[in-house]
C-alpha cells in the first residue's frame, strides 16, 4: 500500500482539488453542452444545418444535440427571417423552453429584417421581442461564423459577471 | 424561340362556338388572346379537351393591377405540340370578379387562393377561397398598386 | 365494441420533418390520415412586391433567397427572362453560357445531394445525411470560388456573369466531377440499396401522370409520374441543345421512384457537366448591355428547368427601370397543393416520407 508522506500532501491536493462557487461550477457545466433547437426558419437554416456536419463538426462544442422539442433546449437559433405570421409562434417557443434559456440571432434578417427590411410582412429583427445574447452577422453567416457565435455565447455563460462588467462599461 | 399557336384561327374556333367571347390580344409576345369572364371556363374546357389544342398544363396564373384594369393572366402549355397561349382576362377595378377556373385544373387552386390574398380578386366558386399567405387578419392586398411599403 | 376517436394532429411549423415553416393539420383515426388541409404563409416577405421597388439589377440577389438550396438556378431563371424581355438573348457570350450551364449544373447536383440526405434524414438515416452534406460541401466550395458566397452566390448578371472563372476552377470542377459518380454510387449503396428504406418508401404516395397534369406539377416530381419531359431538352434555353442527355422517367410516381429521377438526374448532370468543361472556349464573360438595363414596354414569361421544377418568371415592364409587376411561379408552391390529396389514408408515419419526397423548399413556397 502507498503511503503519502507528509511533504507530498501539498501536490496531491493541487492536482486534484479545485475550490471554486456552485454558481462557477453550474456555468461552466452549462456553458460546454449549450442544445440548440431544431428550428429553422429560411436560408441560414441550411447554412445551421451545414455546421453540424461532418466537415464543420459541431459537435467539437458540445452543441450538436438539436433538439426537437422546446422543452429539452437550451438555446434557441432564430436561424432566418421571422415573419409577422411567424413571430407569434416564435415567441411560443421560446416561452415553452425551460431556464436558463439563450437566444443566438443568426444572420441579417433575425437582426435587423435584413434585406426584407421594408416588406410588410416581416418582423425587424428578433430582439424586437426576444432577449438575444449573440448576434452572428451574415446573409447567411458561415458554419464557421455561428461556430464563433455559440463559441461567445459559451464565454457569455461561463461568465456572467464579465459580461455585466462590459455593459457597464460600454 | 416559343411555339406559337395561330391565334387567328383559334379566335375564330371559339368565337363560332361560343358566340363572341374572344379576341386577339396586340402584345410583344404574340401569343395572347383576351376572353371575357363569364365564358372563361367553357373557353379553358375546350382549351384543355380540343385534341388541336391540348393544352394539359395551366403554367403561370398571375394577376396585373394595371391602371385601367386588373389583368388575369394565364399561360397554358402544350406538352404534346409544345405551343405556347396566354389568355387574358381583364376586370372591373371597383368589383374583381372571375369564374374559377378549379374545375379544369386543380393546379389553379393554390394560385387562385394567392391572387385573391395578395391581389384581391375574387373567383367565384373556388371551393375554398381563403388567404393563403397572409394571416386572416390582414387588412388590404398587398400587390395592390395602393398599398404602399412603410419605407 | 371499440371505436378510434378521431384525432386533429397540427403538424408545423416548427417540426422537424415539415423542411422548414411549413404547418399541416391532419385529421387522423387511429394512426391513419383522413384529411389533410396545408397552412402556408409562414416565411412569405412579400418579395414580389419588393421587386416593384427594386431596380432590375437589384433584384438578382433576392432571387438566391427564393429557393434558397439552388440560388443559381434561380438567378440564372431571372436574368434568362430580363434578358428575353430586353431581346438580347443571343447577345450572350459563348463563354458565359458555358459558364451557366456548368455552375447550373452544379447547383443541381448540390441541390439534389440535399434531397436525398434529407429524405434519409427523415427515414431515420443519419449516415446517408452526412455523406449528402459532404457532397454539397464540395460542391459549395466550388460556387464559392466563383461568387464569394456559399448559398447566395448573386453570380448571374443581365447579359452574362459577373466575373470570369477564377484560376485554378477548371482544374478543381474537373476533380470533382470526375470523383462525383463514385459519391452517386455510394448514395445508391447506403441508401437506395436499402432494404428498410426501400419497405419505408415503395408505393407510398403513389401519383398517376393525369392527376400529376392536373396539380400542375413539374420537373422530377412530374417525371417520377412517368411523363416524359424537360425543359432542357423539349425547349433547350441557353445552350442546352449542344448537349445530350438522358431524361429518366420514372414509373409508378410513388416515392421511390421521385427518389430514383433524381439519383439518375445527378448522373446527367455529371456528364452534362464533363461535356461543358471540355469545350469550355476563351472570350469575354458578359455582353455590351447598358449600365442602367431599361427593357422596353412589354412583358415576357420565362421559365427554366430548375432542381424543384419549372421555376417562372413573369415580368410585366413599363419601360421604366423597376418591373411593373413580377410574379414568380414557383414550382414548390404548387407542388404542395398535391399534399393534402397524397395524404388521404396513408399512414402518418409515410406521409413524413410523402412529403420529404415532393422537395419542398419554403423560401420558394412563401416567396
Amino acid at each position: 500500500m502507498d503511503v503519502i508522506k507528509p511533504n507530498q500532501v501539498d501536490e496531491v491536493v493541487r492536482n486534484n482539488v479545485v475550490l471554486s462557487t456552485v454558481d462557477a461550477a453550474f456555468n461552466w457545466c452549462r456553458s460546454r453542452s449549450l442544445w440548440p433547437l431544431t428550428f429553422g426558419l429560411a436560408c441560414c437554416a441550411i447554412e445551421m444545418m451545414a455546421t453540424a456536419d461532418t466537415r464543420y463538426d459541431l459537435a467539437r462544442f458540445g452543441s450538436e444535440v438539436f433538439r426537437p422539442s422546446p422543452r429539452q433546449c437550451d438555446l434557441m437559433i432564430i436561424a432566418g427571417t421571422i415573419t409577422k405570421k411567424m413571430q407569434p409562434v416564435v415567441k411560443r417557443l421560446y416561452e415553452q423552453m425551460a431556464e436558463p434559456k439563450y437566444v443566438l440571432a443568426m444572420g441579417s434578417c433575425a437582426i435587423s429584417g435584413g434585406p426584407f427590411v421594408d416588406s410588410y410582412n416581416v418582423v425587424l429583427g428578433g430582439d424586437t421581442f426576444l432577449p438575444v445574447d449573440v448576434y452572428v452577422p451574415g446573409c447567411p453567416p458561415r458554419p464557421e461564423a455561428l461556430i464563433y457565435g455559440i463559441l461567445q455565447l459559451r464565454e457569455k455563460v461561463a461568465n456572467p459577471k464579465k459580461i455585466e462588467g462590459l455593459r457597464k462599461h460600454g | 424561340m416559343d411555339k406559337i399557336i395561330n391565334r387567328e384561327a383559334l379566335v375564330g374556333e371559339l368565337n363560332k362556338k361560343f358566340g363572341q367571347c374572344a379576341e386577339i390580344f396586340e402584345d410583344n409576345t404574340n401569343q395572347s388572346i383576351k376572353v371575357k369572364p363569364d365564358k372563361l371556363v367553357d373557353i379553358m374546357l375546350e382549351l384543355r379537351d380540343n385534341p388541336n389544342y391540348d393544352f394539359k398544363v395551366l403554367m403561370n396564373l398571375n394577376s396585373v393591377d394595371y391602371p385601367e384594369n386588373f389583368t388575369v393572366v394565364y399561360h397554358l402549355n402544350s406538352l404534346t405540340h409544345l405551343h405556347k397561349l396566354t389568355v387574358k382576362v381583364e376586370l372591373d377595378k371597383a368589383d374583381p370578379q372571375v369564374p374559377s377556373i378549379t374545375s379544369v385544373w386543380k393546379a389553379a387552386n393554390v394560385q387562385e387562393r394567392e391572387a385573391y390574398d395578395l391581389m384581391g380578386i375574387v373567383f367565384t366558386g373556388h371551393p375554398n377561397l381563403k388567404r393563403i399567405l397572409l394571416v386572416d387578419e390582414f387588412v388590404g392586398h398587398p400587390l395592390r398598386k395602393d398599398f404602399k411599403l412603410q419605407a | 365494441m371499440l371505436k378510434t376517436q378521431e384525432l386533429t394532429l397540427n403538424l408545423g411549423p416548427h417540426h422537424p420533418s415539415t423542411h422548414g415553416v411549413f404547418r399541416c393539420v391532419l385529421n387522423l383515426e387511429g394512426e391513419y390520415i383522413q384529411k389533410a388541409v396545408n397552412h402556408l404563409g409562414y416565411l412569405h416577405r412579400g418579395i414580389e412586391k419588393l421587386a416593384e421597388s427594386r431596380t432590375y439589377t437589384q433584384f438578382i440577389p433576392y432571387n438566391g433567397r427564393l429557393d434558397y438550396v439552388a440560388g443559381m438556378l434561380n438567378e440564372w431563371t431571372y436574368v434568362h427572362a430580363v434578358e428575353k424581355l430586353m431581346g438580347i438573348t443571343e447577345e450572350i457570350p459563348e463563354r458565359a453560357q458555358y459558364i451557366r450551364v456548368i455552375l447550373g449544373e452544379l447547383q443541381r447536383l448540390a441541390s439534389h445531394a440535399i434531397y436525398i440526405a434529407s429524405m434519409a434524414l427523415d427515414v431515420a438515416g443519419a449516415t446517408a445525411w452526412f455523406y449528402g452534406f459532404r457532397d454539397r460541401d464540395e460542391i459549395l466550395d466550388l460556387l464559392e470560388m466563383v461568387s464569394g458566397q456559399r448559398l447566395m452566390p448573386n453570380y448571374m448578371r443581365i447579359g452574362g456573369v459577373a466575373a470570369d472563372l477564377p484560376e485554378g476552377f477548371i482544374e478543381k470542377c474537373q476533380a470533382l466531377i470526375d470523383e462525383f459518380p463514385n459519391r452517386i454510387a455510394e448514395q445508391e449503396g447506403i441508401l437506395i440499396g436499402n432494404e428498410i428504406f426501400q419497405a419505408r418508401v415503395k408505393n407510398v404516395g403513389p401519383i398517376s401522370k393525369e392527376m400529376a397534369l392536373d396539380y400542375g406539377l413539374t420537373g422530377p416530381n412530374l417525371r417520377a409520374s412517368g411523363v416524359d419531359t424537360d425543359l432542357r431538352r423539349d425547349e433547350p434555353y441557353g445552350i442546352y441543345d449542344r448537349f445530350d442527355f438522358k431524361v429518366p422517367v420514372g414509373e409508378k410516381g410513388d416515392t421511390f421512384d421521385r427518389v430514383l429521377v433524381r439519383i439518375e438526374e445527378m448522373k446527367e448532370s455529371v456528364k452534362i457537366v464533363k461535356k461543358a468543361l471540355r469545350d469550355i472556349p476563351e472570350g469575354p464573360v458578359m455582353a455590351k448591355v447598358p449600365k442602367v438595363i431599361k427593357p422596353p414596354v412589354g412583358e415576357v414569361y420565362s421559365r427554366i428547368e430548375n432542381a424543384k421544377g419549372h421555376l417562372g418568371f413573369h415580368i410585366v415592364s413599363d419601360g421604366s427601370t423597376k418591373p411593373y409587376r413580377l410574379r414568380i411561379y414557383s414550382p414548390c408552391f404548387v407542388n404542395i397543393g398535391i399534399f393534402p390529396e397524397m395524404a388521404k389514408g396513408i399512414h402518418l408515419m409515410d406521409a413524413v416520407v410523402a412529403l420529404a419526397s415532393l422537395d419542398i423548399v419554403l423560401g420558394e413556397i412563401d416567396r
